[in-house]
């Protein structure tokens, strides 16, 4: 399996195809559709978001809490389709990738092949798993929000599967061709 | 008459909120493992391996097994002969949610007004509770906490009549098809035929408190599980949408009688996180 690090060169994004399965190590941001909508209208105001998001990776995520001694709780994706509504607009200031779970929109794909960014799916329902690949996390912005808060994330071999490369590949299309059976 | 305490009910609430967010019914992981091994995608027994691993390490160290622990769903069985003292039997229900997730470090995800302020309420109250006057002097509780993820792609509509059987058929593997990777499959698909709208939606989810894949006991019924289980892994979203043949474990199909010009008609899906605990007091 294919290890890369999250900020993700250009070189990578480019060879990165729908299907791959890769190990994310390095740091992530965490957004859910509250912080999305903040990040925004700040740029609508021609504010500076909370972080430089240029080559960023952003994790669709709100974790539990963590218990006494941990880093974080569990840490499962949350739907990407709540974000669709924004993410052209982060692209356009430089996201280059996402994970998540879960179907996105034309325009958000279509998006991904103008600005070259990708979109990984994490397993849904494995929060235990995937918190064990975090190492550590910090409330960079919108602490109000709790859960919904914006954090950076320290991960290490965190598995994701590549859902729409640049190309226009996507997973979630090629897949479900793939096993599509005819009942009569 | 048989008196239960509230500060009983509190406590078992509290205990049921965790060990539903930690522990995955056996019914559930074998058939996860059954789904691992028949499945002819590599990268789908791959997830499904991952799944059933998820499940071990939340039981083992008390993690949710997933984050959305869920807005919590609560069954009352109240027998008839049970006088409940100490407080309100609602009030001492939401004490035991509010106490549960927040020992449990579970995460709270209930916000007030739907449509506008989204404020979240901080102690995941309150429940959505469901509740059956039954005889006898016993108290069942049964406590489903329910993601977003899968009751986002759930649907209710109202057939007509003639649309029979196959009209069934076509709505729910429409509603699991639409679906696709957004409600975390494996999925159980809850279906209710029936009653009024309100009813039709409430047998649906109450199908989900089934152990996984127990046939309704009614054949006919239990053939139309059949037929759609079939249908809806013809679809090939598989495991997480990567491709497959286990999108759904099971499709558990409850029915009601409903009005002559009526099938109201209801898919409540539920992700492979099928969590709910019962405790009879």
């Amino acid at each position: 399996m294919q290890k890369i690090t999250s900020p993700i060169d250009m070189e990578i994004i480019e060879d990165l195809k729908a299907g791959d399965q890769v190990l994310l190590s390095g740091i992530i941001y965490t957004a859910r559709d509250a912080a999305h909508k903040r990040m925004v209208e700040a740029l609508d105001k021609d504010e500076k978001l909370p972080f430089d998001i240029e080559g960023q990776t952003i994790y669709y995520m709100g974790p539990s809490p963590a218990k006494p001694g941990e880093v974080i709780g569990a840490a499962g994706p949350t739907t990407s389709g709540r974000m669709d509504a924004y993410a052209p607009r982060l692209m356009e200031v430089g996201l280059r990738a996402m994970i998540g779970k879960g179907l996105r929109l034309p325009e958000v794909k279509d998006a991904m092949k103008k600005h070259k960014a990708v979109y990984m799916a994490a397993i849904g329902g494995a929060g235990a798993l995937i918190s064990k690949c975090i190492k550590s996390a910090e409330v960079v912005a919108y602490d109000d929000l709790g859960a919904e808060a914006l954090r950076k994330l320290e991960v290490e071999d965190l598995p994701v599967t590549v859902i729409n490369d640049i190309h226009g590949g996507d997973l979630y299309e090629e897949g479900k061709a793939k096993y599509k059976i005819t009942v009569d | 008459m048989r008196e239960i305490e509230t500060a009983k009910i509190t406590q078992e609430v509290a205990r049921m909120c965790q060990e539903a967010n930690f522990y995955l019914g056996e019914d559930v992981i074998a058939a996860l493992k059954k789904g691992r091994d028949n499945d002819t995608s590599d990268v789908a027994k791959q997830v499904l391996d991952q799944i059933l691993q998820n499940a071990e390490i939340a039981a083992t160290e008390r993690i949710p097994l997933c984050q959305d622990t869920g807005l919590a769903v609560i069954f009352i069985d109240l027998g008839q002969d049970v006088h409940v003292t100490g407080g309100d039997l609602y009030t001492a229900i939401e004490d035991g949610i509010r106490k549960g997730y927040e020992e449990g470090y579970l995460r709270k995800s209930v916000v007030t007004q739907p449509f506008s302020a989204r404020v979240n309420t901080k102690d995941n109250t309150p429940a959505v509770i469901h509740t059956r006057i039954v005889p006898g002097d016993q108290l069942k509780v049964t406590v489903a906490p329910k993601g977003g993820g899968s009751e986002n792609m759930s649907r209710v509509t109202v057939l007509k009549p003639a649309q029979g059987k196959q009209g069934v058929i076509d709505y729910v593997v429409s509603v699991v098809e639409e679906a696709g990777s957004n409600p975390c499959p494996p999925i159980i698909v809850g279906v209710g035929i029936g009653g009024t709208i309100e009813q039709t939606a409430l047998i649906a989810k109450r199908s989900l408190l089934r152990e996984v894949g127990k046939p309704n006991p009614d054949p006919e019924v239990a053939d139309l599980e059949a037929e759609l289980l079939k249908r809806v892994n013809a679809l090939g979203t598989g495991p997480q949408g990567f491709g497959g043949n286990t999108t759904a474990l099971a499709v558990h199909v409850e029915t009601y009688p409903a009005h002559i010009a009526s099938m109201p008609v209801a898919v409540n899906i539920q992700c492979h996180s099928a969590r709910h605990k019962e405790a009879v007091l």
